[in-house]
């Protein structure tokens, strides 16, 4: 369904914009194959608050990256080269943002990315033109390191995948717990049985467990450790306790621990009337992903009411002022441009018949990232 | 590491091993009888674990589940047969490959298409979930037990088939002289298209058990494709007690690697890097062992051609 | 003059009159684009020389396209941190040079391609493609789980790397040389199947015993084809990672192989413009499929499923009728 009307609704806004198109925003995201849900969910944020703007002057193009990051540069290139994007944004991956991300701000373009902030962006690699909406990979991993020294866990077993986001992903968790560990174990990418994963954390003694394994990974891991007879409380990053993962997941995860910047139940008006717009034009409820993309989009629009991205200096100043009503509610822009803002622990609960979440604690409050120092912007 | 541990790891080798059997089982059946490499294998698999889903979810019971599960992919590998495979039973492996590789971006995106972007829900009947103890004090999941059951079940069930039944007969004729048995008056075309199904079944029936506790989504059958892959090379192309025993090994080799290689490794380094290090090497395991044992035994170790 | 050599002139053409069409039509993407189908060209050259000469199929090329951008990425990487990419036995220091790159990338290629051939050559038919994609696979594991290198994130450069006398970072002059590189290529390829390398090789594809008769090693003839394959697809993948200016271990991936598999088969397996055909075709439908729907892989693949079925020697071979040695 949301293809077509979505592509309907784009036109028109571009068609109305065809006149005057002033400002030309390139998404790219992921929209076929296994991850298209998260790409889809940025899409779909991200459009609801554009059109509830209605500017007839904006024009977003979307594509699909097929979550290959050659063909994320290419259709970067293109967007830059022929439609004459000023600004892009949409890129779910780390990869796929390492691709796109340095190459397209050395060209003079804004990126603003509604998810993936990899170290390396947010340190050294920081770019006056790049600013992450989102968080600084980091972080939802430190809250749930931070959570877990606040619960006084003593051993902890943590478990990610052997790739840079899990590398990154358990210091992050490190950084904020900073005790000893019961374990501590890279699983292999795209890996969908944890039996023995799953042996090592009964025999190891630990009292709490911290996984990161985003997408199908961590459903299959949910669904067996909560067949394992295993009993310790679990934590881990919003990602594997989404609102789309849940569903998946069913009863496994109920009371699951995550650290998450955002929760549907966060009280503010901006942020009620982003879960019922949403609910409201889609049929589901939103995902994590889909509140960085509603962000990032009226981020966009409040930068948009005062400056032109020809001007750049003014642009980024409008940018970086971040004078937009964020879902998240306090929101504010770092040195490094990655957001200051409070991250929270949510429970998995279930509401009638739909799994979701809902905050119980403030893990960091005004968190900035661990690279800030790095970055030359200072 | 207590011998407790090693026993349950040894144990979760198995059970994955006997799981990548059902998958290696159908492929080495195809390509035994007709000489086909079939990469949309994954495809059937997957197709399997979403019947599987959806019938639990309208019927709520595990039993249809599989049951549908068994019945979409024999009616799946039925028609893929008729309508693309029989085309290539003539060409060389190129084709063979090509064309279902294309046949894997189809029915992929097809699924997509149907089912949506967002992985589906399937659990495991309340009767196989929760633990048991073994002898020696292992703690093992029931439903894994169920599963190591049932792959054993279906390696003496193919066996039976293979020898016991006129059907089998006709099968290994087939593998022997394609054109004696259809001078004898067999239908060729009708038995190819029995065994397409039969194998096709196998990998959806894999698709649905291990759905179970796994994740219900596009492109989960590509990795254990691979692997399966992996397994009749090493066991030897067109046998089935070669797919048991390079099943077997594959598992073991995966699983024990994964435990074992960040072990030796933190005898040399800190465990951070050892835990990296270590299941960097462990994740090439499995390769290393197929090339080693294509290298000591070009056609793998109970296949007799190439 | 043959159908097929008309039809392998005008293709030629087509690429040199790109950049004026584009440059006619305001469409500079179309440089990008067809650079792109250029540089897959030249890896599906590659792989011609094994599958279509040699009767190897490999489903394991991507190791060569992979090792050849990382070749590019990790001494263009040092050479934009100022880091050596070693300091001892003797110092070596990382480059932005083009010609050092591919000769870099062409010399650890090959050395990939003759390793893997003295073990998989052992065997053959599907245990072959079986090996190569296994070959494959290990490596791509490797390359997402070792850290020094970016892991699954890969490795990114700023700049494109330099060519004396040429301004690379211009989308035409980038493209010029891929295409004079593909067209050099080309004419080597030409040669390669007159030569008596060439007929003996063809001759162990189709009658191996009548090539042992005649005291050649067919296994030899083999071996060196791969090399010679493996090298070309290794010079192409340090030319994709320049033109992406980024190099991942998605180049390394199962379905990289496979793709390059598809340039060859739809052009036309042993056509000398066969994968040029291919790769461009390729390009070209997944840029118009891409905007039509969410789900383009299903024409994709529909497409794919034609040509295999009915379109026996692939584009060219429909074109140009069937060769004199089939």
């Amino acid at each position: 369904m949301s293809m077509k009307t979505l592509l309907a609704a784009a036109s028109l806004v571009a068609m109305a914009a065809s006149a005057q198109a002033e400002v030309k925003i390139g998404m790219i995201t992921t929209l076929s194959g296994g991850g298209a849900s998260l790409g889809i969910d940025t899409r779909d944020g991200f459009m609801l608050a554009m059109e509830a703007a209605g500017r007839d002057d904006i024009e977003v193009i979307i594509e699909d990256d097929q979550r290959k990051p050659d063909v994320a540069v290419q259709l970067a290139d293109k967007m830059i080269q022929s439609e004459k994007v000023d600004i892009l944004t949409g890129i779910v991956w780390s990869n796929l943002a390492m691709a796109v991300v340095p190459a397209a701000t050395a060209q003079g373009k804004f990126y603003l990315s509604t998810n993936a902030a990899p170290a390396m962006l947010a340190g050294k690699g920081c770019h006056p033109n790049y600013f992450s909406v989102s968080y600084q990979n980091d972080n939802l991993h430190e809250a749930a390191g931070a959570y877990a020294k606040s619960e006084g866990y003593t051993k902890p077993f943590i478990m990610a995948p052997n790739y840079p986001a899990g590398q990154d992903s358990l210091n992050g968790f490190k950084r904020f717990y900073g005790g000893e560990l019961a374990g501590e174990v890279y699983t292999k990418l795209g890996q969908t049985d944890y039996a023995a994963e799953i042996a090592q954390i009964r025999a190891s003694g630990a009292d709490s467990i911290f996984f990161f394994l985003p997408g199908g990974m961590g459903i299959s891991f949910l669904k067996q450790y909560a067949d394992s007879g295993v009993e310790l409380p679990v934590m881990g990053p919003a990602f594997s306790f989404d609102q789309a993962i849940l569903q998946a997941v069913g009863e496994a995860a109920m009371g699951v621990k995550n650290g998450s910047n955002w929760s549907k139940d966060l009280d503010n008006a901006a942020n009620a009337a982003f879960v019922s717009g949403f609910e409201k034009k889609y049929g589901r409820l939103p995902s994590l992903y889909a509140s960085y993309g509603y962000d990032t989009a009226n981020l966009l629009l409040s930068a948009l009411e005062t400056a032109e991205p020809s001007d750049a200096e003014a642009f980024r100043a409008a940018l970086k002022a971040a004078d937009f009503d964020s879902v998240r509610g306090k929101f504010s822009f770092d040195t490094n441009q990655h957001p200051i803002q409070d991250i929270y622990i949510r429970e998995v609960i279930k509401e009638g018949e739909v799994y979701t979440n809902k905050i119980v604690a403030t893990a960091i409050e005004d968190r900035s990232s661990a690279y800030v120092d790095e970055c030359s912007m200072n | 590491m207590s011998p407790i541990l090693l026993a349950e790891q040894v144990l979760n080798g198995l059970q994955s091993g006997v799981m990548l059997f059902l998958m290696a089982a159908g492929l080495t059946l195809i390509f035994g009888v007709m000489g086909l490499i079939n990469l949309a294998h994954g495809s059937l698999y997957m197709i399997g674990a979403f019947a599987a889903a959806a019938v639990a979810g309208a019927t709520g019971s595990f039993a249809l589940a599989l049951v549908a599960a068994l019945a979409a992919a024999a009616a799946a590998g039925a028609l893929i047969e008729l309508v693309v495979i029989r085309r290539l039973y003539a060409r060389d492996h190129l084709d063979q490959v090509l064309a279902t590789f294309a046949l894997i971006l189809i029915l992929s995106e097809g699924t997509r298409w149907l089912f949506g972007s967002f992985p589906l829900y399937l659990n495991m009947p309340p009767a196989l979930s929760g633990t048991v103890s073994l002898p020696g004090g292992i703690v093992y999941p029931v439903y894994r037990l169920a599963l190591i059951a049932v792959g054993i079940a279906v390696a003496l069930g193919l066996w039976w088939l293979n020898a016991r039944t006129r059907l089998g007969i006709r099968i290994r004729a087939g593998e022997n002289d394609r054109e004696m048995i259809a001078a004898l008056g067999v239908d060729i075309s009708k038995l190819y298209t029995l065994v397409f199904a039969i194998g096709a079944a196998l990998a959806g029936l894999a698709g649905a058990l291990v759905g179970a506790i796994q994740s219900v989504q596009v492109g989960m059958g590509e990795p254990v494709l691979i692997l399966a892959f992996v397994v009749i090379v090493i066991g030897g192309i067109g046998s089935i007690k070669g797919a048991l025993i390079g099943a077997l090994l594959v598992g073991l080799t995966d699983t024990l690697g994964g435990v074992l290689l960040p072990e030796l490794f933190k005898l040399f380094t800190d465990p951070a890097t050892a835990a990296a290090t270590g299941s960097a090497f462990a994740s090439m395991a499995i390769y290393v062992l197929m090339a080693g044992v294509l290298i000591w035994r070009p056609t793998g170790l109970f296949g007799a051609r190439a | 003059m043959s159908r097929e050599r008309l039809l392998n002139g005008a293709l030629l053409l087509a690429l040199i009159l790109i950049p004026a069409w584009a440059l006619y039509a305001g469409e500079p993407f179309t440089i990008t684009l067809a650079t792109r189908a250029v540089i897959f060209a030249l890896a599906a050259v590659g792989l011609n020389i094994a599958l279509g000469l040699g009767g190897l199929v490999s489903l394991g090329h991507a190791v060569f396209f992979g090792i050849g951008g990382y070749a590019m990425g990790i001494l263009a990487s040092h050479a934009q941190s100022y880091t050596p990419l070693m300091d001892w036995p003797f110092a070596i220091e990382g480059t932005k040079s083009m010609p050092v790159i591919w000769l870099v990338a062409i010399v650890a290629s090959s050395c990939a391609a003759l390793l893997i051939g003295l073990l998989s050559l052992r065997t053959s038919g599907v245990y072959f493609i079986m090996i190569t994609l296994a070959f494959g696979q290990m490596m791509y594991f490797f390359a997402i789980s070792w850290p020094a290198y970016g892991g699954e994130d890969g490795l990114s450069i700023y700049v494109r790397n330099g060519f004396p006398g040429l301004n690379t970072l211009d989308p035409i002059q980038f493209y010029g040389l891929c295409l004079a590189l593909l067209c050099l290529v080309l004419a080597f390829n030409a040669r390669l199947m007159r030569s008596p390398f060439g007929l003996a090789l063809n001759a162990a594809r189709q009658v191996p015993e009548r090539v042992r008769a005649v005291g050649l090693d067919p296994r030899r003839l083999q071996l060196v084809a791969l090399v010679i394959s493996g090298a070309i697809t290794g010079l192409a993948g340090a030319l994709f990672a320049d033109l992406n200016r980024f190099v991942s271990p998605t180049m390394l991936s199962w379905q990289m192989s496979g793709e390059i598999m598809v340039f060859v088969i739809i052009g036309g397996v042993a056509r000398l413009f066969g994968p040029v055909a291919g790769a461009g075709i390729y390009v070209l439908l997944e840029h118009l499929l891409g905007g039509v729907s969410e789900y383009w892989q299903i024409f994709l693949g529909l497409v794919l499923l034609m040509v295999v079925l009915f379109g026996k020697g692939g584009v060219v071979g429909m074109i140009a009728g069937r060769r004199r040695d089939d």
